[in-house]
């Protein structure tokens, strides 16, 4: 059984969540977003309608150790990478996660565009706090 | 004969009916509805066993295949296709910066052009999607909502141009602005302006277009972002009743526009608990439509409904049992009692649905209408404990709701609607509800096949699903281009100019300046972005 909802947990580290581009199916990110603070993360949300440069100034300003990034629309080959790419020109080594539909032919893509993980539909909650927690010990 | 069943039996001797004998397969004679003199029968009020006396021994539900992708010439073929295989409407989905009110040259539309649907800019668009087919013959179904107004008014005037008459034009708009802000959240305008916007569709369709369903009132998007069976039929009845005081404080009357308000559910897996659902609904309609806002009219009184199957309910894993869950749902729809019906495709947690997967969908639908015989028979679940304690139970729930929301309001659905909106309460209660749900699955307390539980097949290959390459968006964005130098850009100012002028005064109805805007070829963009220096643009504050 999940430990998830068991709030005595140790700190597992700062996760800022966002939807990019015109998407506004919140349901997903926001209940991912409990789930991760129930697990001992700390969780900053952005917010919908977020550009990829909006992203990374947030995740820079709020310091966090990963960026869960929430995409349904299928325009995740062009908002992503953006992403990727605007952290480390700033300097910046984060981790960044994808959740959400991405079909099989896309996931090498945004595997060499540095994408640390990609969690699919059905993922459980446990596993997907443990991706997380992969993805920061693997800065 | 008791008084109901002689109203009954007349309404539905009067009636047409589909050739053909109605009885079992092995040849037992069938009623045409089953239960106690003195009950309650279908197409009499309050409505829970139907809104007609004779149900689908007159006519099937209208197959509404929901489709769009690509250019407005990919989705034309769709169409067409969707026409050639015995679906009876068209229902058109477009594209996120569509639907979002942006351009396709919009930065903000990057890579999501023609993606979830199709990309409409101008009305050279318009007419290029809905090119061949017959709009006096079909009845069309446009689901958008912030841009409702605009989208419409280039759809009218297309349709006017290739030769329609307004007055012959059948169709929906969605234009349900409410759950927008409450579930699927593509709003662009503040509330109050987007509620005059709806305003002034409804206004302009009860005066010139006696055919078109100006408000699908939606709780599909409800329910998708999260919602219970109960939340998702009080909150949209809830909304229905706040547009029902949104005509009548602009002066019309409730029996001029009331009958061409039409609802839209989702059909999800707890088939009796949907079942009651979609009873429940008509039965509050028709109690609220005569007793609170005193209509008049049969019409007024009968709730009819889309259904759409639940897409949070399909899953990736082995895609091909979605086409099971489907079925199951579509077939609480029909029991149900709905108007029309949307089966989703097996693949659409992947993609887009495949041809084939579309096909298969409505051969769903054709199945439960051909072969089962459920047709035959109004209501057939009425009478059943069951089924009625459910129908009971989610009035009264939803009666809770309602009193809520009609005390925010201080005595006003619309108001206690726009206030539990500004107060981010429907949102909140929404997200809490999905919260519920996914908390009880990580429990291990629900069995999801495929998912949880039977996995042998989870590692097979994806199936063939639809991929939409960049290259719509490059095709799209010249036909845009191409728009643009070809306008006279004299006639595009003035227009918007106009809409500007219009937009800032709320006594003037807004339809006649978008048509003539859509006309001079303004983009929906700029008649958006004009309309948005009036109104201002809406912020979510969001809360987790």
């Amino acid at each position: 059984m999940s430990d998830l909802f068991t709030r005595s947990v140790p700190h597992r580290g700062r996760v800022l969540l966002a939807k990019i581009g015109l998407d506004g199916h919140d349901r997903g990110v926001k209940v991912v977003a409990r789930m991760l603070r129930d697990a001992g993360f700390e969780v900053v949300y952005t917010g919908l309608r977020q550009t990829p440069e909006m992203v990374v100034a947030a995740a820079i300003d709020e310091d966090v150790d990963c960026v869960g990034v929430s995409m349904l629309s299928g325009a995740h080959l062009a908002l992503v990478p953006p992403v990727i790419d605007g952290l480390r020109a700033r300097g910046s080594d984060v981790p960044v996660v994808v959740g959400g539909i991405v079909p099989d032919r896309d996931v090498p893509v945004l595997t060499a565009a540095g994408v640390a993980a990609i969690m699919l539909p059905g993922i459980s909650a446990d596993d997907v706090a443990a991706t997380i927690d992969a993805a920061i010990a693997s800065r | 004969m008791s008084d109901a069943r002689s109203r009954w039996q007349e309404s539905y001797d009067a009636s047409t009916l589909r050739p053909g004998a109605f009885g079992t397969m092995s040849g037992l004679p069938l009623e045409p509805v089953y239960g106690p003199d003195d009950g309650e029968f279908p197409g009499q009020f309050p409505y829970t066993r139907g809104p007609y006396s004779s149900m689908y021994r007159s006519k099937h539900w209208t197959m509404r295949m929901f489709a769009g992708f690509g250019t407005a010439t990919d989705t034309n073929l769709r169409f067409k296709d969707i026409l050639a295989n015995g679906g009876d409407g068209l229902s058109t989905a477009f594209d996120l910066p569509t639907l979002m009110g942006c351009d396709s040259d919009d930065p903000l539309s990057l890579g999501e052009v023609g993606r979830c649907g199709v990309a409409v800019d101008t009305i050279e668009d318009m007419a290029e999607l809905f090119g061949g087919i017959d709009l006096e013959a079909t009845t069309t179904s446009m689901t958008i909502n912030s841009p409702a107004a605009p989208i419409f008014a280039m759809f009218l005037a297309a349709a006017e141009d290739a030769g329609s008459r307004r007055t012959h034009i059948g169709g929906t708009l969605q234009n349900d602005i409410m759950k927008e802000f409450q579930a699927q959240k593509e709003f662009i305008f503040p509330p109050r302006p987007s509620l005059r916007l709806v305003r002034d569709t409804m206004a302009f369709c009860a005066a010139e277009m006696p055919r078109w369903h100006p408000i699908s009132v939606s709780g599909y998007h409800i329910r998708e972002a999260g919602s219970t069976a109960a939340q998702e039929l009080a909150f949209t009845l809830a909304n229905g009743f706040a547009y029902v005081e949104l005509g009548m404080r602009a002066g019309l009357a409730v029996d001029d526009f009331a009958p061409r308000l039409s609802f839209f559910f989702n059909a999800h897996l707890d088939f009796f608990e949907e079942i009651g659902k979609y009873r429940a609904a008509r039965r509050i309609w028709a109690r609220w439509m005569r007793d609170r806002y005193g209509a008049e009219l049969e019409r007024s009184l009968q709730l009819r409904f889309h259904t759409q199957t639940a897409g949070v309910s399909l899953m990736a894993q082995q895609p091909e049992v979605n086409i099971v869950r489907t079925a199951i749902e579509a077939l609480a729809g029909v029991l149900g009692g709905t108007q029309s019906l949307h089966t989703n495709s097996m693949d659409e947690t992947l993609a887009l649905p495949t041809e084939k997967s579309a096909r298969i969908a409505l051969r769903t639908q054709q199945v439960i209408a051909h072969e089962t015989g459920v047709t035959n028979v109004a209501d057939p679940l009425g009478g059943s404990w069951f089924v009625e304690a459910m129908t009971d139970e989610l009035e009264r729930c939803a009666e809770e709701i309602f009193a809520h929301i009609d005390q925010l309001g201080g005595g006003s659905i619309l108001d206690g609607v726009v206030q539990g909106i500004e107060d981010g309460w429907f949102q909140a209660e929404i997200a809490d509800a999905a919260y519920e749900l996914e908390r009880k699955r990580n429990d291990g307390r629900d069995v999801i096949v495929g998912v949880t539980d039977f996995l042998e097949g989870n590692d097979e290959p994806q199936p063939d699903i639809l991929y939409i390459d960049g290259s719509t968006e490059e095709i799209q964005r010249k036909r845009l281009a191409q728009v643009k130098a070809n306008r006279n850009s004299g006639a595009v100012q003035a227009a918007l100019a106009r809409v500007r002028t219009d937009a800032a005064d709320p006594e003037v109805n807004l339809m006649p300046a978008l048509i003539e805007a859509g006309r001079a070829r303004a983009t929906m963009g700029e008649q958006m972005s004009a309309m948005a220096e009036v109104f201002g643009r809406w912020e979510e504050r969001s809360q987790i």
